[in-house]
């Protein structure tokens, strides 16, 4: 593991935080590095939310009550320290490829990362969220993909937002590609349940692709 | 609410006998009565005086609890349905053998991996189990007895919850839990490679890699895991591995028609897997609701087996058993989930 020297830590909604750092080495957008506290402390893996060419990189996490590392990653400041891995990690959707982005939570990372990377052309991205304020990067997404970002907000209503599980927006959606290849990124229940409503909408499985934060 | 003393090694023990200010040894004469004897309640450990008995009980109960629920097939095999958690339950199946009997337990109610095979998997997580629900499966069942081998290959992912794990095959293993031989436990795992690196630390325990397909894309079809660590990267830690000490490690190849079932397959499996002495076990593939995967044919399975065999990967088709209960493992608990609530994400 490397020692790296926080730049920022900024709680940017309800116990959600971005983490910053200088980008020394490369990195292929979608992939995960290990973060740790000590040397002597298993990591744990987040998905790089910034694009490769970016002088930081960028982690975008939640605090998970009685965890290890996230109560103690969100009380870091700026030249603090951690620790962290090689990027690694095969959740990768081509340039340009015809897909449909599907996220949940902070599992946009990688998408964030695709997308900040230049990767946005033939990209369809729909993210859930509990909040209007879970739609992180939301501004950005908006600008570059206009009516291909899709936001599933299940506790709050807002303009231009489906209201629901991202899961009842799938369900309801009838023009679904099977051509296109479906990448999904989040808890297990999303992904579990996502893939099976694609797979009932007659996408093969072949086409789907998912990355659980287990 | 009071605390399990069943799934405590001897090491949480001694801590809890000293913090109620009692004799050191009292810890292991707690031990036999746990994992010997299996009494149900503390007031029968009839070596401990009263009042010591009396302070245990204050703050712990024995914790084993009995199986709710049974199916049995015709050939023998059982399938057991444990309480673990509130409302929450995971199965256990006893298979009996000519010369031996196995019982594959759970470690996790529910789980995270996702793998588009299992019933399992399409239950979400609920939660880890302990080392006192996971060692509970064993020590309950009503043929106990006559259990011989062990395989963690129930529900969930026990590399996932490498902690409870690793402290229940201590309770298996140790001359003061159950003292069984580790050559007659087997871990079976996806390939989580931090826990995977752990467990042939401290464990001398068998070990199953659920592999499914040598080809990476395909694999990342079937199993999200493969995006994190791909199995290549978990054979060649293996293959690091001394495996000279006894200690096996196994493949596990569940038949997919027309998936991973070619002479492509079986290339790309003796190149993977040359340099490593492993067993191939391959698993017919019994149908989930909504899959769209089918099993192979069992004259795909025998070629397969044999155009294996024949390039020096010992391989063999695992005999299928209870298949009139078999309703894939996690059916059964699933059913008795009908109270979980939809996810809010
Ligand atoms: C490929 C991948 C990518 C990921 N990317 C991201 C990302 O970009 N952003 C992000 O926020 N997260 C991500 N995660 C999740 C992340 O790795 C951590 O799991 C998460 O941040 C929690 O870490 P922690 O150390 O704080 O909690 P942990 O200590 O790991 O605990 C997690 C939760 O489990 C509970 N828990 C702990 N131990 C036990 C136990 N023995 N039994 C039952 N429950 C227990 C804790 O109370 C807590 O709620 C990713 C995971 C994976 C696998
Ligand atoms: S096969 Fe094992 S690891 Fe995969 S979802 Fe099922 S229980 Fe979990």
């Amino acid at each position: 593991m490397i020692k790296k020297i926080i730049i920022s830590n900024t709680e940017i909604a309800g116990s959600v935080y971005v983490l910053s750092f200088k980008r020394d080495f490369e990195f292929l957008p979608g992939q995960v590095i290990g973060i740790s506290n000590h040397l002597q402390e298993a990591p744990r893996l987040y998905s790089i939310a910034s694009g490769n060419t970016e002088d930081v990189i960028r982690i975008l996490y939640d605090i998970k009550e009685g965890g290890q590392l996230t109560p103690w990653l969100a009380k870091r400041k700026a030249n603090d320290s951690i620790f962290i891995t090689n990027a690694s990690g095969n959740f990768i959707s081509e340039m340009n490829e015809d897909a449909c982005w599907i996220a949940s939570g902070t599992g946009i990372a990688p998408f964030a990362s695709m997308f900040f990377s230049g990767n946005y052309n033939n990209k369809l991205l729909i993210h859930g969220g509990k909040f209007l304020e879970s739609f992180y990067f939301g501004n950005e997404f908006r600008e570059k993909l206009g009516k291909n970002y899709v936001r599933c907000c299940t506790r709050e209503t807002g303009d231009g937002v489906f209201e629901g599980r991202l899961t009842h927006y799938l369900k309801e959606k009838d023009d679904l590609n099977p051509a296109h290849k479906y990448y999904l990124c989040g808890s297990a229940e999303m992904v579990v349940e996502t893939r099976d409503i694609l797979l009932l909408k007659g996408i093969s499985f072949g086409n789907i692709v998912g990355e659980i934060y287990f | 609410m009071k605390k399990s003393l069943l799934g405590k090694t001897l090491a949480e023990l001694e801590v809890v006998v000293k913090d109620l200010g009692m004799p050191a040894f009292t810890a292991k004469q707690i031990a036999d009565w746990l994992y010997k004897k299996t009494i149900s309640s503390i007031d029968d450990m009839q070596n401990i005086s009263l009042q010591n008995r009396e302070k245990l009980g204050e703050k712990f109960v024995a914790g084993f609890s009995n199986h709710t629920q049974v199916q049995a097939s015709v050939d023998g095999t059982k399938k057991y349905l444990f309480a673990a958690q509130i409302k929450k339950f995971v199965e256990a199946a006893y298979i009996p053998e000519k010369t031996r009997a196995t019982l594959c337990v759970s470690s996790q109610v529910g789980c995270k991996m996702g793998c588009l095979f299992c019933m399992t998997g399409k239950q979400g997580f609920q939660g880890n189990l302990s080392a006192g629900e996971i060692v509970n499966q064993i020590l309950s069942l009503p043929e106990r007895e006559k259990l011989t081998n062990i395989v963690y290959m129930g529900m969930g992912e026990p590399l996932d919850n490498t902690e409870e794990v690793l402290k229940s095959l201590e309770i298996l293993t140790a001359p003061w839990g159950l003292a069984m031989s580790p050559r007659r436990i087997t871990v079976s795992t996806i390939g989580i490679l931090p826990g995977m690196t752990e467990f042939l630390e401290k464990s001398e325990c068998h070990l199953a890699i659920s592999l499914h397909t040598p080809f990476e894309e395909e694999r990342k079809k079937l199993m999200p895991i493969q995006n994190i660590f791909p199995i290549k990267d978990i054979i060649e830690n293996l293959k690091k591995y001394d495996w000279s000490k006894q200690r096996r490690v196994s493949m596990e190849y569940i038949m997919f028609k027309g998936l991973n079932d070619t002479e492509k397959h079986v290339r790309e499996l003796s190149r993977l897997l040359s340099g490593i002495k492993c067993r191939l076990n391959l698993i017919k593939f019994h149908p989930i609701p909504d899959t769209p995967l089918l099993g192979s044919e069992p004259e795909v399975m025998e070629y397969f087996r044999d155009a294996l065999s024949a390039r020096g990967i010992t391989s063999t088709i695992r005999r299928s058993r209870g298949e009139d209960i078999y309703a894939a493992c996690g059916m059964l608990s699933t059913k008795s989930l009908t109270e979980s609530k939809e996810q809010d994400f």
